[in-house]
């Protein structure tokens, strides 16, 4: 029987890729936006699991306004994205430092 | 004379010279030098009825002005003090000083700094005054550091001159070690009496003779204690030997500062503070005869340095501080009376030496060198006739019991005070300073005006003569292009020109004789110097001088006064003969043997040079204490300000802030991953530490 701890490693698993995705990503900020995608999926999952488990509609009616939010946050960044790339000529990660101290 | 009077003469040149000092420019020049001249001319109208009140015999008074420092025992009150050793300080410094200004009208006449000038002098005529009305030591200190303050600005007046500077604070500094010791008197008197008024010390000084004190660890005299702390400030003051190096460097300033400041007034101070104090130093014979031997070295001292000096100003200034060493001596002697008088009358001559010498530098373009005057009596004739007048009253010329000049009177009667107190070493300097004194003063006036002219040899002369020949070039040629056709004129003035040079030693040029605002003061002088001491001799220093005028002002010994009245001919004459063997020396080696001095210094290389430089005293005072106060202010400047303090105060907080800005500012590597690994971090310790 597929118990909800089963879903809560995967998230975790899902989470961590997420997470290692911003910091050892050294490609371009594409893949940043995919990671944070990833990251929020992966608490999609136990948002929905729990509910599952928990009898609880709320959590699933929450990963759906997640799902939304999310599909906003990927739209603007991509947006970002492609008016950085215009004025800067990269999306590389390293490239982007004009933050630097 | 009324209480108003002497608050009128005191305040009167503390009015004109904030007014001369704080008026606009939009004023001009004359203003402020009517408003000075015209206050000291009315406060000295007064001095001098004040002076003919106390020769009637007036009580001494004291005049309220308001109460300064009142604080348990220490009543500190500003009040005028007048009584007949106060009249005589009065009448010295208000004629004096307003003759000065008067001539300062002439002297000054092209400086654009005019009224600060006038500001400053009328400045130093409150200050001096109000030292000699003090009726307590801290009022006294007050008028002390007011001619002190005084004496550096003027000294300093030429300030774009750095010599002028340094002159400036080499008076401020050597007096301060003087001052050092009239503070610590101060209060030694303070503490021992429990009070700082004169009147009542002086009344008490009596009873604490023969007591102790304990000072730097040891026990001394009290009284003997009090009076040398005390004599140390007046040796500053009044520049004797071993405090005297600023008075020469002093001559920086312009003369008539040199005729007022350093020679009638402000350098007298010191023995006016000796008579005040009388009565306290009667009590220690001990500083009796410190005082006694102080001022008989310098009188020596400064006579040999005077004999061999060059430049005009600096003959007269050493030889101020000779005549500064006699009142001293006279002091030492206890003919306070004598010491007094003799800074009467050497007011009036050696104020009348420097305006003269003022008139010569005038005439001579600010050449202040003797080697290039000579034959100057026949261009200016007035100034020649006044400063010899001064010369026969500094050498002390007279017959007894028909007629002297000035200096015959209160010299000798020093002289003879010595003899007759039994100071037999002070009597026989005194005889010989005579002759020293008689000596450098004729050679000055020989070197000045006789003899044949030497003034080619002049820088100061040469850019006199080419300046007034450019002038002449450019005159001629003016009115050569009006008159005729170019060229011609030139070719008449060349040859012109060229016929004044050298040969006879002028140089091209001629002297003229000063303006009337200067040669008045100097006949003013002129009639002080010779008949002051004729006049007033009676009054102050006879056996019943006391009687007549001092009442006790200054202390007065009946014994001394009869001993001195009881001499044999040949002290009483020891003076004039020294005089006269000084006068002879110096024609001969100034008229008749040209040649001689020049031969002798060869000869003497060593002595001379030794005299030249003024025993070397300066270099002494560089290496004892110049060089060493330099080495501690540059240990504690590089060593402890900039090396301790600023190291590791300031300095070092920057430092810690920059190092730990850099390490700040590499975190801001700019890279979002960091960012967000940071707050990845954080918020994981967050979460640990909310659930934990």
């Amino acid at each position: 029987m597929i118990g909800v701890e089963h879903f809560l490693i995967v998230s975790a698993i899902l989470f961590t890729l997420g997470v290692l995705g911003i910091f050892l990503n050294r490609k371009n900020l594409i893949v940043i936006l995919m990671a944070i995608e990833l990251i929020l999926l992966s608490v999609n999952i136990n948002l929905v699991a729990f509910s599952q488990a928990l009898g609880d509609l709320v959590g699933q009616v929450f990963a759906m306004f997640v799902l939304t939010v999310a599909a906003g946050e990927a739209a603007i960044g991509l947006a970002i994205l492609v008016i950085y790339f215009r004025g800067r000529g990269s999306i590389a990660v390293d490239d982007v430092n004009r933050m630097k101290g | 004379m009324s209480i108003t009077g002497i608050q009128f003469l005191v305040f009167l040149p503390l009015a004109a010279a904030a007014i001369a000092g704080l008026s606009n420019k939009a004023f001009g020049s004359v203003f402020p030098k009517v408003v000075t001249t015209a206050a000291l001319f009315v406060s000295g109208a007064i001095a001098w009825t004040i002076f003919i009140a106390y020769q009637g015999g007036a009580e001494p008074m004291v005049a309220p002005v308001f109460t300064w420092m009142k604080s348990d025992a220490l009543d500190v009150a500003w009040a005028l003090r007048v009584d007949s050793l106060t009249a005589v300080m009065l009448v010295v410094i208000t004629s004096v000083s307003a003759l000065v200004h008067l001539y300062s009208w002439g002297y000054m006449d092209e400086d654009p700094d005019q009224p600060r000038f006038f500001a400053y002098l009328s400045l130093f005529t409150f200050a001096m005054l109000m030292l000699v009305t003090a009726n307590n030591l801290v009022q006294m200190f007050f008028g002390w550091e007011g001619v002190g303050l005084a004496s550096y600005l003027l000294i300093g007046f030429w300030f774009k001159k750095p010599s002028a500077n340094a002159a400036a604070i080499k008076a401020f500094v050597v007096n301060r070690v003087g001052d050092l010791g009239f503070m610590l008197g101060i209060f030694g008197t303070f503490l021992v009496f429990g009070t700082v008024s004169i009147p009542d010390i002086l009344h008490r000084a009596p009873e604490m003779a023969g007591s102790t004190i304990g000072f730097l660890g040891y026990r001394f005299d009290t009284m003997t204690l009090l009076c040398l702390l005390l004599f140390v400030g007046a040796m500053g003051k009044s520049a004797q030997l071993g405090l005297h190096t600023w008075l020469p460097d002093a001559m920086e300033g312009p003369t008539p500062v040199s005729a007022l400041i350093h020679a009638a007034t402000m350098v007298t101070a010191g023995v006016f503070m000796v008579c005040r104090l009388s009565p306290m130093f009667e009590t220690s014979p001990t500083a009796l005869h410190f005082v006694t031997f102080i001022g008989a070295a310098t009188c020596f001292f400064a006579a040999t340095v005077g004999t061999v000096q060059n430049d005009i100003k600096r003959v007269i200034a050493y030889s101020t501080c000779s005549q500064l060493g006699y009142m001293f001596f006279a002091a030492g002697c206890g003919l306070f009376g004598g010491a007094m008088f003799h800074l009467f009358t050497h007011a009036f001559f050696k104020a009348l030496l420097f305006l003269g010498a003022g008139s010569v530098i005038h005439a001579m373009h600010h050449e202040q060198d003797m080697r290039f005057y000579g034959g100057l009596w026949k261009k200016i004739p007035i100034t020649f006739v006044t400063m010899t007048l001064g010369t026969l009253a500094i050498t002390g010329v007279g017959i007894e019991d028909v007629f002297g000049f000035a200096g015959f009177y209160s010299k000798d009667a020093i002289i003879e005070a010595a003899y007759a107190s039994g100071a037999t070493p002070a009597f026989w300097v005194g005889v010989f300073v005579a002759l020293l004194t008689s000596f450098y003063s004729w050679r000055l006036v020989f070197l000045t005006f006789f003899g044949a002219p030497r003034w080619a040899g002049s820088e100061h002369i040469q850019h006199a003569v080419h300046d007034a020949h450019g002038h002449d070039h450019a005159h001629d040629a003016h009115h050569d292009e009006h008159a005729s056709a170019e060229g011609a004129g030139h070719d008449d003035a060349d040859p012109h020109h060229a016929a004044h040079m050298p040969a006879t030693g002028t140089g091209g040029y001629h002297p003229h004789e000063s303006p009337w605002v200067i040669l008045i003061p100097l006949i003013v002088l002129s009639v002080g110097a010779v008949f002051a001491g004729w006049w007033f001799h009676g009054i102050f220093i006879d056996a019943a001088a006391n009687q007549t005028y001092w009442h006790g002002a200054v202390a007065f010994s009946k014994e001394l006064a009869e001993a001195m009245e009881g001499l044999h001919w040949e002290v009483k004459q020891a003076a004039s003969i020294a005089m006269l063997l000084g006068l002879a020396i110096s024609w001969l080696c100034y008229i008749v043997y040209p040649r001689f001095p020049a031969t002798f210094a060869a000869q003497f290389e060593m002595l001379y040079k030794f005299l030249l430089n003024k025993w070397y005293f300066d270099e002494i005072y560089h290496v004892i204490f110049v060089k060493p106060a330099f080495w501690i202010g540059r240990l504690f400047w590089k060593g402890g300000d900039e090396g301790t303090i600023d190291r590791f105060g300031p300095n070092g907080s920057a430092v810690v802030v920059r190092l730990g800005s850099v390490i700040a500012g590499r975190l801001q590597s700019g890279y979002v991953y960091t960012y967000a690994f940071v707050m990845l971090i954080g918020l994981t310790a967050a979460v640990t530490w909310v659930l934990a």
